[in-house]
């Protein structure tokens, strides 16, 4: 199989956590969506590897991956500290600050 | 096939002192965390905040004259990086001063003493009794300095967007954790976070696709790959895109600037003094660089894109802000059309564009963390008062503050004998040629906009009468040498443009 293909697989990827965040009303549900993307980078990002036959890829990826993981942390510290004082993770719930 | 004997790598590590200095700092404030006791940490945390950041100071001052891609042109060590890394450690400092105020709120510091503790809970009220105050806050803010002095020297997209988020975790953090208010400041983090992360997934994915066209990482090399072969310009330029549209999320231009006003708002206005520049200034730097070093040969199809984004912003920034009756959201859209301005700048693609651009940032960033700084010091008794209605009569109130406050308005508004004037001149200047001329006519058309809104707020703080709930706090000297340290700067730029130009002459163009 060609390579492009999983270039194709990768903008879809990238397409269904786009559409996940912003359809999405459950900030986890959008933090998943947002991982997706993330997953979808790294996807592009192994295959461009391949393609051109150079690790830079391939490193960037594991470099997108540990930010990622610090990505998690720093986010479920904040929307668990919003459900545990709103009783809530809506982000609809979440409107006092606006216009 | 054998396996490949190993090559180390060479890095030049006083390229990356100031960088090296701050981090270290920052994972030694994490070990005080776990290991000094409560009455000790918070001196401490102050001596290595404030010790670090004057030594990588001293170590960026040093490489003025640097003019090399070092570390296997993972950085470039040239004159604009150095110049905002400079600006970038001075208003560090200027923040960490803010940080530091405890005079301004009667129960301590800006920042809640437990974020953990809900809101409004026995548990909040009896660490505020007891008096306690959060220490986490200085490494999570060295983090965040240090990925900020990064990002301008970042010259390849994998440095590019490490220090993104090196500079990006932190402040999603810091901005929830304000002492008042805090479910707008818990609300304010979690917009910032979502956003963010969306943004720099945007911009991961933009560049694998500019790997995957070019096969390259470091910007140099990109451009010589787009100059060779013409068959992947397609995917190269939708990869560009998603990489811009992540760092102007981060710039705050408009369409992608719709968190910044619940964000200014919602921080602590410590923070918001300093992400309101330091974001600005780093992420810019990272923008140029791209732009003139990465995408040099895809001028043609770049620039009209900047345009168009430079017009929404000034235009959304101005007319915004023109309806808001909360200071800091004011200040907010101000700042989106200032990302408009100086993006005006950067449509000259040449050394003239580049230092208009980079007086603006020198020259704005002060200008702004002062304004916020002075917004920390009006305050009712329930928190800072941020209602403009609640500004009227400020001026005999406090006549000094009002002067202040009036003098950064006026230098945002871009008046005469202010160094919002060298840099609004120096800018829109080297973009008036051309066809880009058109952008200039529109950025000093939608001035005069603004400087309605910065009129009216001077006006209501001299000729409308008093309120009586609100004071002006008088801070302690660290607040007072913050504000000193920005009106300083900002009375010498305007008065001595030619102090600004040197410096930004000096810097000259960067390395490729």
């Amino acid at each position: 199989m060609s390579p492009a293909h999983y270039l194709a697989l990768s903008a879809l990827l990238l397409c269904l956590g786009a559409a996940g965040v912003l359809i999405r009303r459950n900030a986890i549900v959008m933090f998943m969506s947002v991982e997706l993307m993330l997953n979808a980078a790294n996807l592009a990002l192994v295959t461009a590897s391949r393609m051109h036959g150079t690790l830079d890829g391939q490193v960037f990826a594991f470099f997108a991956m540990v930010v990622a993981a610090a990505e998690v942390v720093v986010g479920l510290a904040i929307i668990v500290q919003i459900f545990r004082s709103r009783r809530t993770a809506s982000i609809d719930d979440a409107s006092l600050l606006k216009y | 096939m054998g396996p490949q004997p190993f090559t180390m790598p060479h890095i030049e590590y006083s390229a990356l002192a100031p960088v090296f200095v701050l981090f270290v700092a920052a994972t030694l404030g994490v070990l005080i965390e776990a290991f000094v006791g409560r009455t000790l940490r918070r001196q401490l945390q102050l001596l290595v905040t404030f010790g670090s950041l004057i030594i990588a100071l001293a170590f960026a001052i040093t490489q003025w004259s640097s003019h090399a891609v070092v570390a296997e042109g993972a950085l470039a060590l040239d004159g604009p990086a150095v110049l905002l890394q400079i600006t970038l450690l001075v208003i560090a400092i200027v923040g960490a001063l803010l940080m530091a105020e405890t005079k301004a709120d009667p129960a301590g510091d800006a920042f809640a003493p437990r974020t953990s503790a809900i809101p409004g809970s026995d548990d909040e009220r009896e660490f505020t009794m007891r008096g306690w105050t959060q220490t986490e806050i200085w490494p999570l803010f060295l983090f965040a300095v240090s990925g900020s002095i990064l990002f301008p020297m970042a010259n390849d997209l994998l440095t590019m967007f490490i220090a993104l988020e090196m500079l990006s975790l932190p402040l999603y953090l810091l901005v929830g954790m304000s002492r008042r208010r805090r479910l707008l400041s818990q609300e304010a983090a979690l917009k910032y976070f979502v956003l963010g992360a969306f943004a720099s997934a945007l911009f991961l994915f933009g560049a694998a696709l500019i790997y995957a066209a070019s096969g390259e990482l470091t910007l140099g090399a990109i451009a010589n790959a787009a100059n060779q072969d013409s068959s992947t310009t397609s995917l190269m330029l939708i990869g560009a895109v998603l990489v811009l549209v992540g760092l102007f999320f981060k710039v705050g231009a408009a369409p992608f600037h719709q968190w910044s006003p619940d964000v200014y708002q919602g921080a602590p206005t410590a923070i918001t003094a300093y992400m309101s520049a330091a974001t600005k200034i780093a992420a810019f730097g990272a923008v140029m660089r791209l732009l003139y070093v990465g995408l040099q040969g895809l001028q043609w199809d770049w620039q009209p894109v900047v345009a168009t984004v430079a017009v929404i912003s000034m235009l959304v920034g101005s007319s915004a802000a023109l309806v808001q009756t909360n200071i800091k959201r004011v200040l907010a859209y101000s700042s989106v059309a200032h990302a408009g301005f100086i993006m005006t700048a950067m449509l000259a693609v040449n050394p003239r564009g580049l230092a208009g651009a980079l007086t603006y940032l020198v020259t704005y960033g002060f200008v702004s963390t002062a304004a916020f700084a002075v917004v920390s010091l009006v305050r009712s008794p329930a928190g800072e008062a941020n209602d403009i209605s609640q500004w009227a009569g400020l001026g005999r109130k406090s006549p000094v503050t009002a002067a202040v406050f009036t003098f950064l308005l006026l230098a945002l508004a871009g008046l005469p004998l202010t160094s919002g004037f060298t840099a609004k001149f120096v800018a829109l200047s080297s973009a008036w040629n051309g066809w880009t001329g058109g952008v200039v006519i529109a950025a000093v058309l939608t001035s005069a906009v603004a400087a309605f809104f910065y009129l009216r707020i001077i006006v209501s703080m001299y000729f409308s009468p008093a309120k009586d709930d609100i004071s002006v706090t008088v801070p302690s000297t660290l607040t007072r040498l913050a504000i000193g340290v920005c009106v300083g700067i900002t009375t010498v730029f305007g008065f001595a443009p030619q102090a600004v130009l040197a410096l930004v002459e000096h810097a000259g163009v960067f390395v490729s």
